[in-house]
């Protein structure tokens, strides 16, 4: 329960990805780079803090905050 | 012989277009793929003295598991060899500066042991961030030759047709796949390869997952690939995420080897800094609503002056065939017929360009992805989704091209409510109706020193029709329900100035395709309308001419002509069409003209204004050369009360039907074709048709 997410970071913020909890998503978040082990970096946000913006594996990628909550981080 | 198939495959952003553009330029054909409605980029590549190769441009993928429609025509024709676009060579575009997301795709397609060419793209991007992309290592790794190139200038391009020509006399396969199935399920492999006749592991492996969106295979090779499935015990989620985080291991392995990267840690690039501004709470939605604005300040303001010139030369020449050409129904014919149809077509080729010019700006600048991301949270709000904006803006210069972009929306639901909703966005087919009617009732006046006060009363509508459409999407939402979850994982492609000969390209696409599908059909029907407007039935036409005569031998020849032709106009085929569903559109201040416009409306909404020139210019007279349908309008008088005919109240309860209306046959065919069934058609057409008829009647009753 109390394992960190991508949406509870902050902008600036850096974290590791650790795991995913959500099989399906899990898919397409790591065609995108998204990898365990890799190395993410909180952008920005949108107006009202969703969607947001992430810097991973070089590039940036953007998702709903209801997303990022499904990426586990240390 | 066919021409051998050359497939452009990459990321999304990574330059396939442009290099596609470089290779064909202005021989490229946009048709379809066959089967599905998807658009098919195809043009000829001349690789040798003999050989002229067909190049295919296959929409942007980040894998080979498609996530949304229009991913799925890329993995349909790759795992299909009886597929008449499967290529002979494939050549994956890949973007230096993401080498390491970018090879994802590469090794699938290798995988599946086609003959591959990387061209490794945008190296000068890279290069800004302080990276170096070793490609001899790369080619070296991979087992694949790479070829340098820079989509934008095209340079490169030569020695990509030399690897092409290369590949094609001795196909240089990659040798050891990055990523055998085999290693992790042996016996399925086998037997898959074994019952379907496969040599390829991996593409035996797309059998087993994806079998269910594969059209070429029938109900029973999908039923025994289920079977199969079963038997081995086979979880494909969990394979499938194994298979990704395998060859993420392997790439980045490779991508150490043959990058170098200097980038400062922590150093905030170009796009960084601007996505601060564009993302910002307050100066994004300021910046976009700022933007929007200039849309419509160019669609109307400057726009103007090269319709203005249009016109004049089209009433120019028209005046100029009536004094040399011999009088007769054949002159009238191609004067007030052909002509004043073509003339309506050619008028908002300025408007059209001018849109698509800017819409085209924004997209290839990278700065419409942001508006997705600023727009997502408010849109979902409304049953739709970020990538709703991207139809929602098309839809403004056309419905049926933005209903076909929602194929990206990955959500059913959200993908059905854009398309319902889509066509209620003003298309520029209805600019021609509101550009005259605001004339009519708006004066030109500037407000705050820049703001046409036409180009705001213009705003407004465009506001009203964008608010309709969300409301509509919201009533839809409660009605729809779904327990399919959305997702809107997008990459943000950094900053990249124009490239100029595609946006250029896009005008002129656009263009074309409304001058000559839009075109044909309002000329089509510009002529018709022509015929029923000059001939009647029996005698019916001579007869109302002599009661004139008779009844008001006193009238000066000017009025007594008018009258004439008038009461001609009453007496043909078309009058009495008008006449007979007067009573249905009395209530919103309609007459009988405006009910033959209405009418043939709806063929395609910018027919209304060929129709009224022909109407009109039939109806008054026509020995007053170079008046525009404008002032026609001016002049005409109401019946009844002797006022002019074209009232505010009038003119507004049209405008308004007009933002509601369903007056467009091709946007019904294309929610047929997309929806793939009658039912939203029908729905679509009834509560657009029931909304417009209950605004116009509301909207002339409180004016008149």
């Amino acid at each position: 329960m109390s394992k960190r997410s991508v949406a509870d970071l902050k902008i600036g913020e850096r974290a590791v990805i650790q795991a995913f909890n959500d099989e399906v998503m899990s898919l397409k978040l790591l065609e995108m780079g998204c990898l365990p082990g890799a190395e993410v970096c909180m952008g920005s946000k949108a107006p009202l803090g969703d969607p947001i913006c992430l810097h991973v594996s070089g590039y940036c990628l953007s998702m709903r905050k209801s997303e990022a909550a499904t990426i586990l981080v240390d | 012989m066919k021409p051998p198939i050359i497939a452009l495959i990459g990321n999304p952003n990574a330059g396939k277009s442009s290099l596609f553009n470089q290779l064909t330029g202005l021989r490229q054909k946009t048709g379809n793929f066959p089967g599905v409605t998807m658009d098919r980029k195809s043009g000829p590549w001349s690789i040798d003295d003999q050989t002229t190769a067909t190049v295919v441009d296959l929409p942007g993928v980040y894998s080979i598991y498609p996530k949304s429609l229009d991913e799925q025509v890329v993995t349909d024709i790759l795992a299909n060899p009886k597929h008449p676009d499967y290529p002979d060579v494939a050549i994956v575009v890949v973007d230096a500066s993401n080498l390491h997301r970018n090879l994802l795709l590469f090794t699938q397609v290798a995988d599946l042991g086609l003959p591959t060419i990387l061209a490794l793209n945008m190296l000068d991007v890279a290069k800004e961030q302080d990276k170096d992309v070793n490609a001899v290592r790369l080619a070296m790794r991979l087992g694949v030759p790479v070829v340098r190139i820079n989509a934008r200038t095209g340079e490169g391009a030569d020695a990509l047709r030399k690897a092409v020509m290369k590949q094609r006399q001795e196909p240089v396969l990659p040798g050891k796949p990055l990523f055998d199935p085999a290693d992790e399920a042996p016996a399925l492999i086998a037997n898959t390869k074994a019952q379907y006749g496969l040599s390829n592991n991996y593409l035996a492996l797309q059998y087993v997952i994806q079998h269910d969106g594969f059209t070429f295979l029938n109900e029973q090779q999908r039923k025994g690939l289920d079977t199969l499935i079963a038997d081995h015990d086979f979880r494909e989620v969990p394979f499938q995420a194994g298979e990704t985080i395998t060859r993420y291991k392997r790439i980045a392995q490779i991508v150490t080897e043959v990058v170098t990267d200097q980038r400062p840690i922590g150093k905030p690039t170009w796009t960084q800094k601007l996505d601060r501004v564009l993302l910002h709470p307050i100066w994004g939605y300021t910046i976009f609503a700022l933007i929007l604005l200039l849309i419509f300040q160019a669609i109307f303001a400057w726009a103007a002056p090269f319709m203005d010139g249009i016109d004049t030369g089209v009433a120019w020449l028209n005046g100029q065939l009536k004094e040399s050409l011999p009088p007769g129904p054949l002159t009238d014919l191609l004067t007030d017929g052909i002509l004043a149809g073509i003339g309506g077509i050619l008028v908002f080729i300025p408007q059209i360009a001018f849109l698509f010019l800017l819409v085209s700006l924004l997209e290839e600048s990278g700065y419409m992805a942001r508006v997705m991301v600023i727009m997502d949270r408010i849109m979902r709000k409304f049953g739709l989704n970020g990538r709703s904006v991207v139809p929602l803006i098309s839809g403004v210069a056309c419905a049926v091209p933005a209903i076909m972009a929602t194929r990206s929306i990955g959500t059913r639901r959200d993908r059905l409510i854009t398309i319902l909703v889509t066509p209620l966005m003003s298309c520029s087919a209805r600019l021609p109706i509101y550009t005259i009617l605001i004339a009519l009732v708006v004066p030109s006046r500037r407000v705050l020193g820049i703001f046409n006060v036409q180009g705001l009363a213009l705003m407004a509508l465009y506001l009203l029709g964008l608010l309709s459409a969300l409301l509509a999407a919201y009533v839809l939402k409660l009605i729809l329900k779904t327990k399919e979850r959305g997702y809107f994982i997008m990459e943000l492609p950094t900053f990249k100035l124009p490239r100029w000969n595609h946006v250029g390209l896009t005008v002129w696409e656009s263009v074309r395709a409304f001058v000559w599908e839009a075109g044909r059909v309002i000329l089509a029907i510009s002529i018709i309308l022509w015929v029923l407007a000059s001939y009647g039935p029996g005698d019916d036409i001579q007869q109302a001419e002599e009661a004139v005569r008779r009844e008001q031998p006193t009238l000066s020849p000017d009025d007594l002509n008018n009258r004439i032709a008038s009461e001609r106009l009453e007496a043909s085929y078309a009058g009495k069409f008008g006449h007979f569903i007067e009573p249905a559109i009395r209530p919103l201040g309609y007459d009988w003209k405006i009910g033959i416009a209405l009418l043939s409306s709806f063929a395609a909404r910018e027919v209304f204004v060929g129709t009224m020139s022909t109407i009109y210019s039939i109806g008054s007279g026509s020995d007053d050369e170079g008046v525009t349908i404008r002032e026609r309008l001016q002049q005409e008088r109401n019946p009844t009360t002797g006022g002019p005919m074209y009232t505010p109240a009038l003119a507004w309860s049209l405008l308004i039907f007009y933002v509601f209306a369903m007056m467009c046959m091709s946007t019904l065919a294309a929610t047929q074709r997309e929806t793939k069934s009658w039912k939203w058609p029908t729905v679509q057409l009834i509560y657009m048709m029931a909304l417009a008829y209950g605004a116009a009647f509301l909207t002339y009753q409180l004016m008149a």
